[in-house]
Formats: C-alpha cells, structure tokens, sequence
C-alpha cells in the first residue's frame, strides 16, 4: 500500500553568520526524520519552540528545500512534482489567521484563489465550489463578501481551512492551527477538522506544543526534540505508557484544571537546547533526569523495541519496563 | 487584618462606544494568589492596567473604592503612584522581550528601579540584582548582569522579568500572563518559582490567565471575567468542583485534558462570539451564546450567592446545574 506521506531520512541545514568575521553557525533544524503517513491517519508532532518541527511541515509543504533526504506524497517524489499538482495533494493551515490571510480580499476570492490558479475551472463552477466549501466549514453567504479584519480569529481560521480544502487535496499540513485561538473557539476548531477528516478521508499532519490537542485528533504522535523524531507511537499508547524521559517531561508539565495538584517539577534544569550545538552522543542528555554515562557518547538512533521508536539507550536495555 | 488591595465597582471604559471593564470588585489578602481568568477582550489585562494607573490617556477610570493598604488609588496623584509602583506595587508582562529596554543591560535595568526608590549606590544595588537572580535560579548572575535581554532565552527573561519586580520586595505582584509566550516544561519551571517566591515572602500575586490549568494549579481564589464583568467568584476548590455559571461550565468543558480524552466524542464548546458591549448596555452579556437564557435575562441580572464565599452573576438558581448533570 502506498503511503500518503513518506519521510527518508530527511534533513535540513541553515547556515547563519552572526557578523562578517564571525564563525559561521550551521543550525540543524531537522536532522534525520524518517517516518510513513497512511492514509487517513494523523500524525501529531509534538515538541518545543525550535525543535524542527515547523522546518519539517515546510519542507513537507514544498516551501522550503531539502537539505538531504526524500519526501514521497502519495507514492511519488515531492521534488519531482510542479507547484500546481502539488498544491492539489497537499495543502497547508496556520498557525496565525491574521496574518496568513490577504488583508485586501474579500473572503470568496481569497477562498477561489487556489482554483483559479489551477486555471482550468470557470468561473462559474469556481463559484460554485467555493460557496459549497465555505458552508461546509461554517461560513455564511453573507461573511463571504467581507474582509478578513471584519471576521473573528475563529471565522479566519475557518477561512483558511476553506481555502486550504477548495482543491480537495488528500494530506493538509495543520501547524498549529488552535494556538492563536481562546479555548471556547479552539474547541469549535477541532470538532470541524475531525469532522472534516471523516467525512473527507483526509490525512492530516497536525503540528502543536499542545499535549492535549494532540491527544484529540491524533492517531498516532511523534515527539521531536533538536531534529529529530526521540519517541513515535499510536496515541494511546504513548500517552499510556511514555517510554522517552523526554516525552514524560513534557507530559508531566502539562497542567491539567485539577485544583490541589500543585504544579510539577518537572526535573530538565537549565540547560535550553540549541540546534546550532546539538550534544554529542542522546541529544537530550543533558537536560535527562536519568542519562547514564554513555548516553555521553553513544547515540540512540533509530532505536526500535516492540515496533515503537524509542531513541533512548535505557528504553532499548530496559524493554518493556519503566 | 486589612486587605492589601480592595477595588469596588471598578470601571473603565474607551471613548463612547466600548465599556472594557464594567463594575468589577475584588479584594486581595495577604500571601494570597487571586486568579484572573477569561478569554482574550474580556477585560482582564486592562482590570489590571487600572489597578497600576497605566492606562492609556484615552480610557476613563472610575470606582467607589480602589485602595491599596491605606492609599486611595482614585485621589492619589500620578507622582504618588509612581513612588507605590515598582516598590510596593510590581508588575510582570506577559512578553519579556518587549518589556524590557533592549537597549540596556539587564544589571541596568534592575539596578535603576532600586536606586529610584531606595536611594542607594549602584554597586548597593548591583549586588541587590545579583542576589535577586540567583533567588530566581539564574546561575553566573555576574555574567547575565553584564547582557543584553537579546542574548538570553525566553525563560531567562521571564526570570529576569521576575526578579526585577522584586528587587524593592514589593507586597503586591501582579501578574499578566507571564508565561504565555513559553514552553510547558519552562512554563512548569516559572509557576514553581512564582509560587515558592510568594510564599516565603508573603507577597499577594493577581495572577491573569486564560489557562484553566494554571488556575487550578496556583489560585487560593478564582475570578472568571467574561465581557467586563466578573460572572463568577469562588475559591479554586469550589469553582472547579461546582462551577455555577454557564459560561464557567461552558469553558471547563472545552479544555482536552490528557488521558482523559473520549476520542469519538466532540469537546464541548461554546456557539457564536463574545459581543462588543457598549458602555449602555443591560442584562446579562452572555445571553446570546447561552443555552438556559431566556427572556428576563435581557433585565438587569442578579449576583447570586451559591455559599457564602462564591458568587455568581446570572438569573438561574444555585441548584439549575444538578437539571443540567440530569
């Protein structure tokens, strides 16, 4: 079975000077992520500010080039498709509707853009589908004629997920599509990409430092940390039974509306990790509660026990176990 | 013992058109967290700012009773705020890179707001921040004094933030979503901190948030503000084991906590927007989005009492929400 997204080893270098004669900085944002999307899962990608996992949803957009590595869509290479056939398997939703939004067009054109640039639709049909979308996503005949700045952060982010929709692509790329949103709305949000994922069989990867989103829509959760894929596992699973310190740390953290339980300590200290001088050795390290002294030296890639990755020396020695 | 701040019918409105804080009251003790909660517009940074005196010329304030301790904040004048303001009055931002001067290092920075209430020597209060940031955790606070806020992390500023709001020991902290703009696991590491600090030094933290689950991690007290108002009061325990006003109940039910997921279910949420409320406007602000409303709501809505330290601002009695759970 060909897969909807199919991940080879793929990285991503930037290479960064901070002054004429300053030693030039190479940031690896992504380095080496390997994983295979079937279709009509999820995949959320979990992870702090500067893990990668932005770099990764663009490079899996085509907006950003790949350093090294493949990307397959639907069987067939990335690289090796144009803007537009792209653009009609594959289509992303972000983070911010206020500004991922032209400012200047009304809702309808912003929505008909993407058919009218596959140029092979009149414009009556264009009408017609764009109109269809929108009520699917919630918005009115009446919304559609306004501007962006007339609508609210959750009838912009139904927009964006309109205009995202339009070309019925197979994979939609959600990088934190709820985190500029109040709960009240993010709520609705999400209630209409699951609804949408069922009844449009869609694949989506879903990007979020939220733990708890992720839990709602996903099937299956990566957590990545400096570049890298640390832990990957279907979602119940890995929120059963965390095998990365990594992963616990960030569950752990989050803090659920339960009065008395006081806030965790959550045990990383002070070291903030820096793509630009990844650890030798687990890249969590030292940040790690429990690293061992060859966690030092020895790198845990692409460790695999009872078909989930686990990239930690300790989830290889210790199978099963805690 | 005498709160250390009370406002009364606190009030501020933008021009003629808009009413962003409509006759809010709370009282703070000593050593206790109050938490603020509300989504973004209802008022909650902006009840704050009124507190501090640092609204924008073009707001109006009013209130029958703003003191801290014995000052009356509605008859003190501007130079007499400022003394109170970063002394016994501190304030942390939600984003510590545009509130603090890039253009000064941070021992500057701390050191100035010392020198300006204590008269002291620089060196004095040099040390002072250096002390201060290793209170905070900050290891090598000798090598941070010395840096600009740009070539620290977002933690490290907030802590910086932090601590520079209790360099003259304030008794009141407040404090607007400070951490906001982080991670969890640095967010977890700054509540912890925040707590620890108020505890040993007594200090009385408002704390505004729109998480639910920083609320219930750190409030002695909680108040949900929704359109201006205040709609429902309690301390934390009450609020989130009998949460009375629909909106309260509303919001509880939109957050996914962890492993507590029904994944075939849809989370609950609440309809339509919040309104734009005009300085005019009557009867309950949530009516439109609420499913028990009816007709009386559009008169003017009672604040109930559902014990004697939890009240609510809505029509339906105390016991509708057992109807509800039916």
């Amino acid at each position: 079975m060909t897969c909807a997204v199919e991940v080879r080893d793929v990285r991503r270098v930037f290479r960064t000077h901070a002054g004429m004669l300053a030693p030039e900085r190479v940031v690896r944002a992504v380095d080496g992520v390997s994983f295979a999307l079937p279709a009509g899962h999820v995949l959320g990608i979990v992870g702090e500010s500067g893990c990668g996992k932005s770099t990764l949803a663009r490079m899996i957009l085509g907006l950003l080039p790949i350093s090294e590595g493949e990307i397959l869509v639907d069987g067939r290479s990335l690289a090796a498709m144009d803007r537009r056939e792209r653009a009609r398997l594959i289509q992303p939703v972000f983070q911010d509707p206020f500004s991922s939004l032209n400012p200047r067009q009304r809702v309808r054109d912003i929505v008909a853009l993407p058919l009218a640039a596959q140029g092979n639709i009149s414009g009556r049909q264009q009408r017609d589908q764009v109109m269809e979308m929108l009520a699917r996503v919630g918005i009115s005949a009446e919304i559609a004629d306004r501007l962006p700045a007339q609508l609210s952060g959750g009838q912009r982010q139904r927009v964006a997920i309109a205009r995202a929709l339009v070309l019925h692509p197979r994979i939609v790329v959600c990088d934190e599509p709820t985190s500029a949103l109040d709960v009240s709305v993010q709520a609705q949000i999400l209630n209409l990409l699951a609804e949408l994922r069922r009844d449009l069989r869609l694949t989506y990867l879903f990007i979020s430092h939220n733990l708890a989103v992720v839990e709602h829509i996903a099937t299956e959760v990566a957590v990545m940390y400096l570049g890298r894929f640390v832990e990957r596992a279907p979602v119940d699973e890995l929120f059963r039974d965390p095998r990365h310190p990594y992963t616990r740390a960030l569950l752990s953290s989050v803090l659920t509306p339960e009065p008395g339980n006081g806030i965790p300590d959550v045990g990383l200290g002070e070291t903030y990790p820096d793509p630009a001088n990844i650890p030798p050795g687990c890249r969590f390290h030292p940040r790690c509660p429990v690293a061992l002294n060859r966690c030092r030296t020895q790198a845990p890639d692409n460790i695999v026990t009872h078909g989930r990755l686990t990239e930690c020396l300790l989830a290889e020695g210790a199978q099963g176990t805690r | 013992m005498s709160p250390v701040l009370e406002a009364g019918n606190l009030r501020v409105t933008f021009g003629t058109s808009v009413a962003a804080v409509r006759g809010v009251s709370l009282t703070m003790n000593r050593g206790e967290t109050h938490c603020l909660v509300g989504e973004s517009g209802c008022g909650k940074s902006v009840t704050a700012l009124a507190i501090m005196g640092l609204l924008s010329r073009t707001a109006h304030r009013s209130a029958d009773i703003l003191r801290f301790h014995d000052y009356d904040l509605t008859r003190l004048s501007e130079r007499g705020m400022a003394r109170l303001r970063g002394d016994r009055i501190a304030m942390i931002f939600q984003e510590p890179m545009t509130s603090l001067n890039p253009a000064y290092t941070v021992g500057s920075q701390m050191a100035e707001v010392f020198q300006r209430h204590r008269r002291v020597s620089r060196a004095t209060a040099l040390d002072r921040a250096a002390e201060l940031l290793q209170r905070v955790g900050i290891t090598a606070p000798g090598l941070r004094l010395k840096q600009y806020p740009h070539q620290l992390s977002g933690g490290l500023r907030q802590r910086v933030m932090i601590s520079m709001a209790l360099m003259c020991e304030p008794e009141l902290l407040i404090a607007d979503e400070p951490t906001t703009a982080l991670d969890v696991t640095v967010q977890a590491q700054i509540l912890r901190l925040l707590q620890n600090l108020q505890r040993e030094l007594g200090l009385s933290l408002l704390l505004i948030t729109h998480d639910l689950g920083i609320v219930a991690r750190m409030a002695d007290r909680v108040s949900v503000m929704y359109a201006g108002e205040i709609v429902e009061s309690a301390p934390a325990g009450a609020l989130f084991a009998a949460p009375t006003h629909p909106y309260t109940r509303g919001l509880l039910r939109c957050i996914p906590v962890p492993r507590q997921v029904r994944r075939d279910e849809p989370l609950g949420s609440i309809p339509g927007v919040v309104p734009r409320i005009a300085p005019d406007f009557v009867g309950c602000s949530f009516r439109d989005r609420c499913a028990q409303a009816m007709p009386d709501c559009a008169r003017h809505v009672p604040r109930q009492r559902a014990t004697i330290d939890h009240d609510y601002l809505c029509r339906l009695p105390t016991d509708w929400t057992r109807a509800e759970a039916a």
